[in-house]
């Protein structure tokens, strides 16, 4: 099996879609001839022609609402957007028609499309470049929210939102990027959205986390169980919309114990989602309370304080800490 | 170095037949007998819905809504130039041109009742369904004809509604430009009925056209007189030629008056006056095309008299089978979030139906 980074991966995905369905194009500024800024289409425009490559004029919101009106007639649009920071302005054509079409017509029509966009810090990038607002989209009806954690789900995921019938907004990870490889194979592979993956079982503790906080998280759990006899179970999130409440609570209703990773600020975040979910289904079980490690309530520094506000494998193994001897 | 002119531009008016009457014989598009009686009985049923839809509105039978009357010309004029597989995009004052594309009036009067299923036929008669965000649809026609061409339908085209209001909104200069861009066959119809509710065109932009906006993408414009169905016409066709020609986008701007309120909620005495209205109901499109076709010898006294107790039959029709159709199903929302709902909304959904029925017998 080859092996590759996330940006391979998501390539490869593109490309084997593109091949198989002629419906399927991306659109996007720089994705074109310049394969991307961070060069996820590289390549494409070679392959696949200007017709199914189209570098866009620098307007987020017609992307968005074009990409709309394509997949309104049967095409499967893969909408860039180049950087989340700049994804607000997707927001009136995201939430006005895209998430609403379906309501709208009652069913007979819908928006097949995809918005990948790359989300996160640790790129020493400047300012807009280093959100984290997945709960922004996921608070959304009618919209799907995928973070892939890695080259090999990002592949499986990215395919599986190509063809899924519903509008999915697709938030990679930048920082990992190219951090590490994994195999992916080259033959077929359609990940599940709406399903959380139990990366390392465990019986002690559950934590959960998503996209770029998976390694970190699996740091700070490698050195608490060299130390410790717990047994931590990790849970890769994957879609933050719709949310896996099943692997969520039957994990905490094992371990009664939670804490929660992530990138994004506190309040009103996927990790308060997760809180209220385990309060309605599992909070009997719980042996104390659901722990939270993640950004403050702060506009996102620029990258000379950054790393000081991203959670760390201390912060990290502090909280399993603290959970386990509450 | 001397400055040189290195551009020009110029915008032109289209009028074929004028309040007063003046027929412009060249410039007509010389519709048959047929198509003209076609297209003043779509203005005329438009007129007699919206009449019908604004008293049942004030008797509390139907929601707030925002009539069409004063309109007609400008939507039945440019849907009569439309094939009926060209899509329609518009916003949500295009209300005769739907009858015409044959979506039944009962489904607009679901739509202003507050019911979805007003817009579940639109797909089969190309028309988007109602769209409320100002010049959000802009982008979307964009899409779609770029998508008609990208699957190898030569020759079809998309048709955009819009107003003068909408103009302002950055999803309007970002669609022309999408449009000149690709080149992509659209042709963007702007309703200009000078009033965006309370404020007036001059507060709306300082050009003197809206039409000529277009130069600055490098499309072609024109403005046309929206109160003469002839002209409102003409200017689709044509520009409904070129784009299925690969001639790219065109923008018409169609200077008309809504000559009642912006939706049932508002009062315009409260900002204009009744002179203004006067003068605008002097150049009512409906009379004036009646008055056309009379003296051409297409039509009389006696076939009027015909045509609105037709039209009056029909749309007491539509009005009756809307009363009369009671199916829905309160929990539909839940079926339309995503294809398949989640299994959290169909735990929602049974909760939603448990409180349905603890209220019900309560």
């Amino acid at each position: 099996m080859p092996k590759l980074n996330m940006v391979q991966a998501i390539n490869l995905a593109l490309r084997q879609e593109m091949a198989k369905d002629k419906n399927v194009l991306v659109l996007g500024e720089d994705v074109g001839k310049d394969g991307g800024v961070f060069r996820v289409t590289d390549g494409l425009l070679d392959q696949f022609g200007s017709a199914r490559v189209i570098d866009t004029p620098l307007a987020e919101s017609a992307i968005m609402g074009a990409a709309f009106g394509m997949s309104i007639l049967g095409l499967r649009p893969v909408a860039e957007i180049q950087f989340s920071g700049f994804a607000f302005l997707i927001l009136p054509q995201l939430e006005g028609n895209a998430s609403r079409i379906r309501a709208r017509s009652q069913g007979t029509m819908s928006a097949p499309m995809v918005v990948r966009m790359p989300y996160g810090g640790g790129v020493r990038a400047l300012e807009h470049h280093s959100e984290s607002r997945e709960a922004t989209f996921a608070h959304l009806p009618g919209v799907k929210v995928v973070i892939p954690s890695g080259p090999r789900n990002a592949r499986a995921l990215l395919v599986a939102a190509i063809r899924d019938p519903d509008p999915v907004v697709f938030m990679e990870p930048k920082h990992i990027y190219r951090a590490f490889k994994q195999e992916v194979p080259e033959a077929e592979e359609v990940g599940i959205i709406g399903q959380a993956e139990v990366v390392k079982p465990g019986e002690d503790i559950t934590i959960i986390s998503w996209g770029a906080m998976l390694r970190p998280t699996l740091k700070a759990v490698e050195a608490l169980e060299a130390k410790r006899a717990a047994r931590v179970e990790v849970i890769d999130l994957l879609t933050m919309s719709p949310i896996d409440a099943r692997t969520i609570t039957e994990s905490v209703k094992k371990t009664g114990r939670c804490v929660i990773v992530q990138e994004a600020p506190k309040t009103l975040s996927m990790s308060s989602e997760i809180i209220a979910l385990i309060n309605d289904k599992a909070l009997l079980y719980l042996e104390a309370p659901v722990k939270r490690v993640t950004h403050f309530d702060v506009i996102t520094p620029y990258f000379g304080r950054e790393n000081l506000f991203l959670p760390n494998p201390d912060q990290i193994e502090a909280a399993l800490i603290e959970t386990l001897d509450f | 170095m001397p400055l040189k002119e290195i551009a020009s531009f110029n915008v032109k008016h289209l009028s074929i037949l004028d309040e007063n009457g003046q027929w412009d014989e060249d410039l007509d598009p010389k519709l048959s007998d047929d198509d003209l009686i076609k297209l003043y009985r779509a203005m005329v049923k438009g007129r007699e819905a919206d009449q019908r839809m604004l008293k049942m509105q004030r008797q509390g039978r139907l929601g707030t809504f925002p009539p069409t009357t004063g309109h007609e010309a400008v939507i039945c004029g440019a849907t009569f130039a439309t094939r009926d597989d060209d899509w329609l995009v518009g916003s949500y004052r295009e209300m005769p041109g739907r009858l015409m594309r044959g979506e039944p009036l009962e489904r607009t009067l679901h739509y202003y009742n507050g019911r979805e299923e007003g817009s579940a036929l639109s797909a089969a008669h190309h028309l988007m369904p109602i769209q409320v965000i100002l010049g959000s649809q802009l982008p979307h026609a964009v899409g779609m004809a770029y998508a008609m061409r990208y699957k190898g339908e030569q020759g079809r085209a998309v048709v955009c509604f819009f107003g003068d209001g909408a103009s302002s909104q950055g999803d309007f200069h970002e669609a022309l430009n999408f449009a000149s861009v690709w080149q992509a066959p659209v042709v963007f119809v702007c309703q200009n009925n000078q009033w965006a509710i309370s404020v007036p065109l001059a507060c709306q932009t300082r050009s003197q056209t809206i039409a000529q906006k277009a130069i600055a993408y490098q499309i072609p414009c024109i403005q046309v007189d929206g109160n003469d169905a002839l002209a409102t016409y003409k200017a689709t066709k044509d520009a409904l030629d070129r784009a299925r020609s690969g001639g790219g986008p065109t923008l018409i701007e169609m200077v008309t008056y809504r000559l009642i309120m912006h939706t049932t909620a508002d009062d315009p005495s409260k900002y204009r006056s009744a002179d203004e209205e006067k003068t605008w109901w002097d150049k009512d499109p409906i009379p004036r095309l009646f008055h056309h076709l009379k003296k051409i010898g297409v039509w009389d006294d006696q076939k009027q008299a015909l045509l609105e107790e037709d039209v009056k039959n029909e749309v007491n029709q539509a009005v009756k089978n809307f009363e009369s159709e009671v199916d829905f199903k309160p929990d539909a929302p839940f079926d339309h979030v995503f294809e398949t709902p989640s299994a959290a909304l169909e735990e929602q959904r049974a909760l939603f139906l448990s409180n349905l029925r603890d209220s019900n017998n309560a």
